[in-house]
């Protein structure tokens, strides 16, 4: 709501001077009237920061008394170790390694992700985040069929089990809304999510369990280690 | 008696000089400590109550400036004890465990600290995604952390490289050869300007070391500073 006029009276009368401002309609200046509350930073956040912090600091150095960072033996070009990983943040990509060739997984779609992150503000449908079903449900109900089926398709010609389960459950949970027409509960909660949030949602997914398999399931030529048959 | 002692002292010409202002007792003198003081007055004096809720951003970028600071202070001490070359580095770490008083939990903290960083800023980004604060007029601010989250994880994966040991000489090789595998040849050429050589050595750990200490950080601190300028500009904490 727009007002011609605003009016304020500070809360703290007896110290601070009482002020009013009075602005005419049809000035350049745009007055905005907000009914939200507000706090003051000094000492509502400022405290807040410096607790953050110091529990920051205190578990950091809890963890550094006890758990030694790893150093291994002096680097060595001769010796490869089996498997050579990289750091624990690289071990999803080093995992599309496994399955796409170097210049797709390695370059074309880290890419890809990065560009995707970025250009996010900029389209439409991530500002207005309608729910996936608002719009017209048999069209969104056919395009979504034909893209998880190509996706999965790609996926399983690759192989990529560890992409292509969390890519169905995702599409799965993505269709509960569309066989059950509730409106309510969480079935309603998976119907108001919008496309941006599902897809967000599926980077992430993938992105977390890429980097486990890569950091706790691999070992020697790559092969499946579980976890209890030793941690390379 | 003692109150007396401090009421005098914080009407004294001295202290005026470096605080401008009197106790934050009331609204306008907390006002005023925000808006006087260098540190705090990226701040605005009064904040949205919704804004600073903890279960709205779970204090998660101010977490990850947090860690910075942390690894500013840590690393520059590392620098103290630690030689960029080859096979001094590895030395120095060893030395770093066994000789310099609390050399290894100077270096644990480091390396739990980065680490965390890098897993805290991805939380960050998440949270910024979920709550749709990328939203305009914000949009740009949200490039630039994207780019801030590329700048933690170049930050990482340089420091990765210097303890000279086996896990970071064959982790460093194994990224590069991920750079190698870009198109056109520009792989070899990026991979050859980023090493200094065609494989991991001296000259890689002294380009490691060079854009973990002064060039990321320093292009780090400049996002950084346009980051928060923008969330402060743009109406937020």
């Amino acid at each position: 709501m727009q007002k011609d006029f605003s009016a304020e009276v500070a809360s703290d009368a007896k110290k601070v001077p009482r002020r009013i401002a009075f602005i005419k309609a049809r000035t350049a200046a745009r007055v905005k009237e907000s009914d939200e509350e507000m706090a003051m930073t000094f000492p509502s956040l400022v405290v807040k920061e410096i607790i953050a912090f110091e529990i920051m600091v205190i578990v950091l150095t809890l963890v550094s008394l006890f758990v030694d960072a790893p150093l291994e033996w002096i680097a060595n070009a001769e010796h490869t170790p089996n498997p050579a990983k990289a750091p624990w943040y690289f071990l999803g990509l080093q995992e599309l390694l496994h399955y796409f060739p170097p210049v797709v997984g390695g370059v074309i779609l880290p890419m890809l992700a990065v560009v995707a992150l970025v250009v996010i503000p900029y389209f439409r449908v991530n500002v207005k985040r309608e729910g996936l079903w608002k719009d017209d449900i048999r069209h969104t109900f056919v395009v979504l069929v034909t893209v998880g089926s190509l996706l999965s398709f790609i996926l399983l010609l690759f192989e990529v089990y560890v992409m292509l389960v969390p890519t169905l459950v995702i599409i799965g949970c993505m269709l509960i809304p569309y066989i059950s027409r509730k409106e309510t509960g969480s079935i309603g909660w998976l119907g108001s999510r919008s496309l941006s949030w599902w897809i967000m949602t599926w980077f992430v997914t993938i992105a977390v369990i890429l980097t486990a398999v890569g950091t706790l399931f691999r070992g020697p030529e790559w092969s499946w280690t579980w976890p209890w048959e030793g941690l390379y | 008696m003692i109150k007396r002692m401090f009421e005098r002292l914080f009407q004294s010409q001295v202290w005026r000089s470096m605080f401008r202002h009197g106790l934050p007792e009331s609204n306008r003198t907390r006002a005023e400590t925000v808006f006087y003081n260098f540190f705090l007055h990226v701040h605005p004096t009064k904040v949205r109550k919704r804004s600073i809720r903890f279960t709205y951003t779970w204090g998660l970028g101010g977490l990850s400036l947090g860690l910075f600071i942390v690894l500013t202070a840590t690393g520059a001490l590392l620098m103290l004890y630690y030689r960029p070359s080859v096979p001094q580095a590895y030395w120095d770490m060893k030395d770093l465990q066994f000789v310099v008083s609390s050399g290894q939990y100077l270096r644990n903290m480091h390396r739990w600290a980065a680490h965390a960083m890098v897993a805290v800023v991805f939380l960050h980004m998440l949270r910024v995604f979920y709550t749709g604060s990328y939203r305009s007029p914000k949009e740009f601010n949200w490039v630039i952390g994207v780019f801030l989250l590329v700048m933690t994880i170049l930050l990482s994966y340089t420091g990765y490289l210097l303890p000279w040991d086996q896990l970071s000489f064959w982790g460093i090789s194994v990224g590069t050869n991920m750079v190698r595998a870009v198109p056109f040849g520009m792989g070899e050429t990026i991979s050859f300007l980023l090493l200094g050589g065609n494989v991991v050595g001296e000259n890689a750990l002294i380009r490691f070391y060079v854009l973990h200490c002064f060039i990321v950080p320093v292009a780090a601190v400049i996002l950084m500073g346009i980051h928060f300028w923008r969330v402060r500009k743009d109406g937020g904490v």
